[in-house]
This record gives structure tokens, sequence and C-alpha cells, in this order.
């Protein structure tokens, strides 16, 4: 027998709230699969289970805000399965208080001859909305996004909740900046080899095929941490440094209307990079529904942020505890440089580390930049 | 596809990419990445649904002749064309 308990999704998660049960007793669950849905300050996240068995009693009920480590359900069968470290469970936070249903979609939000906007459709449908039942204020009397956000109400449970997700940012940054001694460097890096290289693999590719600058540097910054551990890893101040097994970038995906989320892809270093194009595709899309998977919010061991598409020159980033380091990327752009005594133009992009000086240096992270800029050079071998 | 066909998948694929908004509101001249806060995911989610819907699978070059609604609808309205 094996106890299912509400998982850590980040160092400032104290409690999470059930919403969904997608698993249900007697269903077989083999590891990776999700059996739940938990909504926490950032998000609604679905929770997968990391053993094989099959689903039994299940002891929260929906609605129900229980502390991390509390345990959820119990799955029988389970033979020869190392669980995973379990939080040991807190205090109660507050009584449980029973959530609305989830609203399903609607084959009404569908329906045809009423003018509405793709995404006031999109809505509708998410909602559960009937759309000829809304008064459209748009063009010609069209049903736009406000007039079914009106009929809707407040926002169903599966989804961002861009206030909490503000109050969550909030929490961990503070005890970042409260806790973890920045150093800060930076460095400029020739993308001019790679930029060209990536022309050329795009030319004969259909947009949905094409690779983005980000999958390059993404890359090359996995591979510069497998070189340099110190930077992989989560640092505990009765522990110390513990170097992470998996190099599982967390990837800053801003929120539209305000928010960021930084969700792992496991294993990045080992990904080709048709393959992490692939990964940062989805993960962009379900970071911006609020579809993120537990293990994407808790095992991110390096962040990678970039602002570059905003005309950011120089990205300034804060350390996501218990991580040690979050490497940043500005704008690519053209820059006169000098290159064997000659004025060159080059395409330029500044990169910075903020990296815990509890666990390195600046000497090591200059290496660790100086690897990222080497590794890019090479694109054909990332 | 007509000029008015083209507008409105241009809008509808707007709008997916980028649901939290309503493509149908903005300005037709904006910058898309100003007006619906897209990056350069979003667009290329937007570009390949449009190659999926009109077969104009538009180059990197061109990516800037793509930038506003209008602009959009007059680079595929000649392209389709051809």
């Amino acid at each position: 027998m094996y106890e299912f308990r509400m998982p850590s999704l980040g160092a400032d998660m104290e409690a999470g709230t059930l919403v969904e049960w997608l698993k249900h007793p007697g269903d077989k669950v083999a590891r990776g699969d999700i059996v739940a849905v938990v909504e926490t300050d950032k998000g609604a996240i679905e929770i997968e289970i990391f053993v094989n068995g099959t689903m039994g009693k299940q002891v929260v009920t929906l609605g129900s805000k229980v502390p991390v480590g509390t345990t959820l359900a119990m799955i029988e069968g389970v033979a020869e399965e190392k669980p995973l470290p379990r939080a040991a469970p807190r205090a109660p936070v507050t009584a449980a208080a029973k959530a609305p249903p989830v609203a399903g979609p609607a084959a009404a939000a569908l329906a045809e001859g009423v003018h509405a906007s793709p995404a006031a459709r999109k809505l509708a449908q998410q909602r559960g909305i009937d759309l000829a039942k809304i008064k459209g204020t748009g063009p010609d009397g069209s049903i736009v996004l406000h007039d079914v956000e009106q009929a809707a109400g407040p926002p169903a449970h599966r989804g961002l909740d861009l206030d909490r997700m503000r109050q969550a940012i909030a929490a961990a940054m503070a005890r970042s900046k409260r806790e973890i001694p920045h150093y800060y460097l930076a460095t400029n890096i020739d993308m001019t080899k790679p930029l060209a290289w990536l022309q050329t693999v795009n030319a004969s590719r259909t947009p949905g095929e094409r690779l983005l600058p980000a999958v390059l540097t993404l890359k090359a910054v996995a591979l510069a941490a497998r070189k340099y551990p110190n930077f992989n890893g989560f640092y505990d101040s009765a522990r110390g440094f513990a170097p992470a097994p998996g190099i599982h970038l967390g990837v800053a995906i801003a929120i539209r209307g305000g928010g960021l989320a930084a969700p792992a892809i496991h294993d990045c270093d080992r990904l080709g990079l048709d393959e992490l194009m692939v990964k940062l595709r989805d993960l962009a899309a379900r970071a911006r529904e609020g579809r993120l998977r537990s293990s994407e919010m808790s095992d991110a061991t390096l962040t990678v942020s970039s602002l570059g598409e905003r005309g950011v020159e120089t990205l300034y980033g804060v350390i996501y505890p218990p991580q040690v380091a979050i490497v940043g990327f500005g704008r690519i752009a053209p820059e006169a440089t000098v290159v064997d005594g000659q004025v060159v133009v080059r395409n330029v992009v500044n990169a910075t580390l903020a990296g815990d000086h509890r666990v390195t240096d600046g000497h090591q992270g200059s290496r660790l930049l100086q690897e990222i800029g080497a590794k890019l050079q090479e694109p054909e071998k990332l | 596809m007509t000029e008015a066909d083209i507008r409105k998948l241009v809008i509808a694929e707007l709008g997916n990419v980028a649901p939290e908004t309503d493509a149908a509101t903005i300005d037709p001249d904006t910058d898309l990445r100003e007006a619906l806060d897209i990056d350069s995911l979003d667009f290329l989610n937007f570009l390949e649904a449009l190659r999926k819907k009109t077969g104009v699978s538009v180059p990197e070059p061109d990516y800037e002749k793509l930038l506003t609604v209008n602009r959009a609808v007059a680079y595929l309205v000649l392209k389709s064309a051809r």
C-alpha cells in the first residue's frame, strides 16, 4: 500500500486544494500518470503519480485544502516501488471548503448562427456557457470576450488566478532576496554563427517545425551546467548545497496579463534541439492555460530567463529558491565590435548569471558563462 | 479565399494563439506583439495555423510583413492568389 500525498510544488507552497480526481477507485495507475488536479497559488496543477498500482480509497474530498504531505489517496498493489521522499504533514491550514464544481465544455457554446469572437467562443466553451443567452456588445452585436467574462462570473478553478500567482511570486522572490547572497555577472556572446546556422536550418522547414534561438541558448546552458554542476541543484540551510541528479531547466514564461511561471523541461542536456523545441512550445502553451504538471513545478534545477524579445539588453535575474543560479538573456542585436583588429558588425546577446554566493563564486560563474558562449559557437553540435 | 475570408481567418487564429485577449477588437494597424502581447513562440504557432488553412508557408525573412492584421491579410491575399 502506498500513500499518495499532497506534493510540494515549490519551496513556498504550504497547502493545496484538491479540485479534481482524474483517476477513480479501481483504476490502474502507472508512473507518470496524471491522477489529480490541485489548485495552488501558482494555478491549477496536474499532479502525477510515481508508482504503478491501482487507485484505492480517496481520503480527501474535492474542495478540501490540505497541507503538503497529507495523504490524498491509497494506492494498492504497489510492489517494490521506491516512493519519492515525502514531506512531513503539517498542521491543518484551514477547514475544508467546498469548491464549486468545475465547469465542463458545453456544446451550446459552439452554437451556430451566433456571432462571437474566437476568444469569446473559447472561454464560453471552457466555462460551459451558452452563447445564445448572452447579449453581445461588439460590432453588430457580436459577442466579445468581455461579454462572456461578465456572464461567467469568477474564474473557474482550472486556470490561472493572476492575483494569487502574484502573491506566490512575491513570497518566493522576497525569500530569495532575503536569504540568497546574489552575485551578478554579464558577458556578451556572439550570436552571428548560431543565427546563421538557424536561418539555414529553418529555411526548408514549415513554421511549425522551425527552431527559435531560445532553444539554442537553453541547450547551451544545459550543457554548460553539466560541466559546472555547482550551478545545477538546491541549497538547504541545514545541509548545504546538493547537486541535482538531472539537468531540468526552469524556463521563465511570462503570462499575458501579468504573472510568471518557470516550469521545468526535464533532462534538457539530453534532448535534441527539435525535441527541446516541441517541449518548449508545449510547456509555454500549458503554462498560459494553467495546465502545468506537478513534476514541472517542483523539479527545476536551474532557471533560464529571456526578455530579449521585449528589447531588454540585460536581464538581472532573481534566483528561485532553493535553486542556486539563474541565467538571463537579453535581446540579440547587431553591434559594432572588433574582430582581428577590424570593426565589424556582429549579432550579439548579453548573457547574465545571478549566482548564490553560498555555493559558487564569480570565478566559477565566469567559466559557466564562457562555456555557454563556447557551446553556442558550435550550434550543429548542440 | 476572399479577402474577407482571410481577415476572418487571421483574427480567428490570433484568437487561438492568444486566447486571453480579444483579437477581434484590436486596431488592425497595431503591432500584434504589442496589441496581443504575443512572443515568437505564439507567432510561429500563428504562422503554422495559417499555413495549414491557406497553404502559404511564410519564410523567416517575411515575418515583418505580417506584424499587423492588415499587413497579414494583404500578404496572404497576395500569396494565396499565386
